[in-house]
């Protein structure tokens, strides 16, 4: 018969459309919400969704798992009396590894003797250049840049950050990501506790002396 | 039926002892043939030893000995590696080499590259007009000797950025004072931009005016200009269309509209530094890209990949290549006029396949997820069960679904069946890869033709059918789509634990001096990286052969003959992506 296919194709469409509203009826049903939730956008991104896939941004947004990255950013420890202890120590492995070359890093000297002091005395990074590929924070040895969460960067300048636009908490990294800031602060306690015992242990040279 | 001959015996050199020797380089393999005798080579190698399928076509610059060297990547369509042979050329402007158009005539676009951005003049070829940069553009950019507007220096990283950096705008640099050349004798006021006769001209010297077998006269000779915004070419491409009546009698694609010169950019940069770019190729399928220039660097660094790394790998590469191939059944039925529904129901499968590379790898199309040895990170434990959620119970699914949608509906059935797209014979002959490729009856697949990774451990069928028209082009996805779901089950069931890397992270790679070409079968087909490395930390040579870009030659072939409503549809078959075509 002519015609079936087209039937045929018509009848999928159909049921994406009852879908929807059958979703949403047993969700009213339930009394949770499917729309403006996060469990609802959770619901409309996983295997299960059926019917209306769209998230309604900016009322809702997608939720970004932890390992998403956007753009770079610096990371300071606080101390105890609010200070900031930036963990940059400007070595530049972040701009050498940078594909596009969009980091500038003036390092600081000492004023009288001019060796290198490990604290950036100028840092820039052009976020209009900046191709988000998570390289720099992949590499920095001291975990001192890792890549933000926030896309939203639309603006009427352009986006030349410099240090203090750069600069954000520990407890905000933290937040993000969860995992990641575990881990590594595991690791980092790990190596101090290894570097304490090795010094508080006798060294074998002393010893045969 | 006689087996051919395996590679290993493929003896150039016994067969022409007075101009072909070994290439005798350290870490160079193939041989090397005197360019006055390219084409009585070539054509032995395509007839007596059976090499059907020129693969790669490229250049590459050795400014210190003052040659220019044409490196030729060729292969078997019945499977097995390749073999590669090169000509050397002193380095003039131009430089001489005769064209291989008439052994291969996939040679035609590459050849034009070859010429655009090297300045390698090809003898011969029928139509060698610059292909990405436009007709005046002064100089051949891939030359070693040329330099970019705002040119720093020859490598990064850059000297400016550290220890020393401040930021400064490229463009505060003053544009035309050291770093545009203008050429000699050029002034401004009596600058007459070069027109586009030459395109139109070769437009009207390739016109079938022959149709069904009969001369016809051209009742009215009518000249389309499709795109570069069109919004059914898939980005800017343009297409100059010669028409009599509703038949197209010639045509030629327009390119590089989208051009930044990937090859260059990727000179400049270190070995790592490639990475992200080679997600800006063919921006639907990062993961393959990364995939291919991955395992090409890793020839030449002579390194294992971890277990666990090249599971996660293929994974990935799978994945990939079914939501690519959903955009393409989707993109298809929007470009036949049946706007948004289809192809909505093709973007949510893609969306859900995409919160997994964003899971995994930090970004759904950029993913950069692919390092030498390895891979960035470990898949997390939610995402691996979102992978397995979908290749175990929702893909399989939607797949029928979508069949059930759409295959057996009248409309696209008419659009579709008997519109001849490519017998197997063109397609060799244009150097075709991929779906087009399988869809006229050669069973080519790299992944099982020359097997990279670990592809050969898996149990999967090469997809093939017979008919070579749009239907069955369209089919054959839905097939790959199942073959690649059943590589995906076994995967997931045989994925090993472990490290993830088998090197150690090391911010600059040791790449030691060499060529490699390796290749990895894209949804669009053959994509081929070829790396020449002189020990230093950025490559010396980095070609991309890109499926797309290569597929086009036979775009001609293929719609002379045929009705301009159906080009779209046509074109519309190599899944082409801009970011690949142009570079």
């Amino acid at each position: 018969m002519y015609g079936k296919g087209i039937i045929k194709g018509l009848g999928v469409t159909l049921k994406r459309f009852t879908d929807t509203y059958l979703d949403d009826i047993s969700w009213w049903m339930q009394g949770k919400k499917r729309y403006y939730t996060k469990e609802g956008v959770e619901h409309r991104s996983s295997k299960d969704a059926r019917g209306i896939f769209t998230v309604q941004y900016p009322e809702e947004q997608l939720i970004a798992p932890e390992e998403f990255r956007y753009e770079p950013f610096l990371l300071y420890d606080e101390g105890p009396e609010g200070e900031r202890n930036i963990r940059c120590t400007s070595c530049g492995i972040c701009a050498k590894v940078c594909p596009p070359q969009c980091i500038w890093i003036m390092r600081t000297s000492d004023p009288e003797t001019g060796k290198p002091i490990p604290e950036p005395k100028e840092f820039y990074i052009d976020m209009d250049l900046c191709m988000n590929c998570g390289l720099c924070a992949e590499y920095c040895p001291f975990d001192a840049i890792k890549m933000d969460h926030d896309f939203e960067l639309a603006s009427y300048h352009r986006n030349v950050y410099d240090l203090e636009m750069l600069l954000k908490p520990t407890s905000y990294y933290a937040e993000i990501r969860p995992t990641n800031y575990n881990r590594e602060e595991e690791e980092r306690k790990a190596k101090e506790a290894a570097k304490a015992a090795k010094a508080a242990a006798p060294r074998p040279s002393a010893a045969t002396n | 039926m006689t087996a051919p001959a395996p590679v290993s015996t493929v003896d150039l050199v016994a067969r022409f002892p007075e101009f072909v020797s070994a290439d005798s380089r350290p870490a160079y393999s193939g041989f090397v043939v005197k360019k006055e005798n390219l084409v009585e080579v070539a054509t032995a190698l395509r007839d007596e030893f059976g090499f059907d399928l020129l693969s790669s076509l490229t250049g590459a610059d050795y400014l210190a000995e003052n040659k220019m060297e044409v490196v030729y990547h060729v292969h078997r369509t019945t499977g097995g590696p390749g073999v590669v042979f090169k000509t050397q050329a002193e380095r003039t402007d131009p430089v001489e080499v005769p064209s291989l158009v008439g052994v291969w005539a996939g040679a035609d676009f590459q050849e034009r590259e070859a010429w655009d951005l090297l300045g390698i003049k090809f003898v011969g070829h029928p139509d060698l007009r610059r292909i990405l940069m436009w007709e005046g553009f002064e100089g051949h950019p891939l030359r070693k000797d040329w330099q970019e507007a705002f040119y720093e220096e020859d490598t990064k990283p850059f000297k400016s950025r550290w220890p020393e950096g401040s930021h400064v705008y490229a463009e505060f640099k003053n544009p035309f004072r050291d770093n545009v050349k203008l050429p000699e004798g050029f002034s401004l006021e009596k600058y007459q931009p070069e027109t586009e006769d030459q395109l139109y001209f070769s437009l009207e010297r390739d016109s079938s005016k022959k149709i069904d077998g009969e001369t016809q006269e051209l009742g009215e000779r009518m000249v389309i200009n499709m795109g570069p915004h069109h919004p059914s070419t898939h980005g800017v491409l343009r297409v100059a269309v010669e028409l009599n009546g509703e038949t197209i009698t010639s045509l030629k694609p327009v390119l590089g509209y989208l051009h930044r010169n990937h090859e260059k950019i990727g000179e400049r940069n270190t070995f790592l530094q490639i990475m992200p770019y080679t997600d800006r190729l063919d921006y639907f399928n990062s993961m393959i890209n990364n995939f291919g220039y991955a395992i090409t660097v890793e020839k030449l660094m002579k390194i294992p990949v971890a277990e666990r790394a090249e599971y996660i790998r293929v994974i990935m590469a799978e994945l990939s290549r079914i939501q690519n191939h959903f955009i393409f059944i989707g993109m298809l039925i929007n470009d036949l006029g049946a706007m948004y529904t289809p192809s909505l129901y093709a973007f949510e499968e893609r969306e859900l396949v995409l919160d997994i590379f964003e899971a995994v790898a930090g970004a759904r199309m950029m993913c950069n997820y692919f390092r030498f040895g390895g891979v960035v990170r470990d898949i997390p434990d939610d995402a691996m069960r979102k992978i397995k959620d979908l290749v175990f119970d929702r893909l399989p699914a939607k797949t029928d679904e979508m069949e059930r949608f759409l295959n057996e509906n009248e409309v696209l059935v008419a659009r579709l069946k008997n519109v001849h797209v490519l017998n197997a014979d063109e397609a060799i002959r244009n150097s075709v890869t991929g779906p087009c490729l399988r869809a006229a009856g050669v069973p080519y697949d790299i992944r099982r033709a020359d097997p990279y990774s670990i592809y050969d451990r898996f149990d999967f069928d090469v997809a093939v059918r017979y008919n070579g028209d749009m239907y069955d082009n369209y089919l054959i996805r839905f097939d790959e789509i199942r073959q690649s779901l059943r590589i995906l089950e076994q995967a997931l069931k045989q994925i090993p634990e472990g490290p993830i890397n088998s090197q150690k992270p090391q911010y600059q790679v040791r790449v030691p001096a060499g060529e490699a070409y390796g290749r990895v079968e894209s949804p669009k087909g053959e994509l081929g990286f070829y790396v020449v490395s002189n020990g230093k930390p950025n490559p010396y040579r980095y070609h991309v052969r890109a499926p797309s870009f290569v597929n086009l030659t036979a775009l001609e072939t293929m719609c002379k003959g045929e009705k301009i409503a159906d080009f779209v549809a046509l074109l519309a078959m190599f899944d082409i992506v801009m970011g690949e075509v142009d570079r």
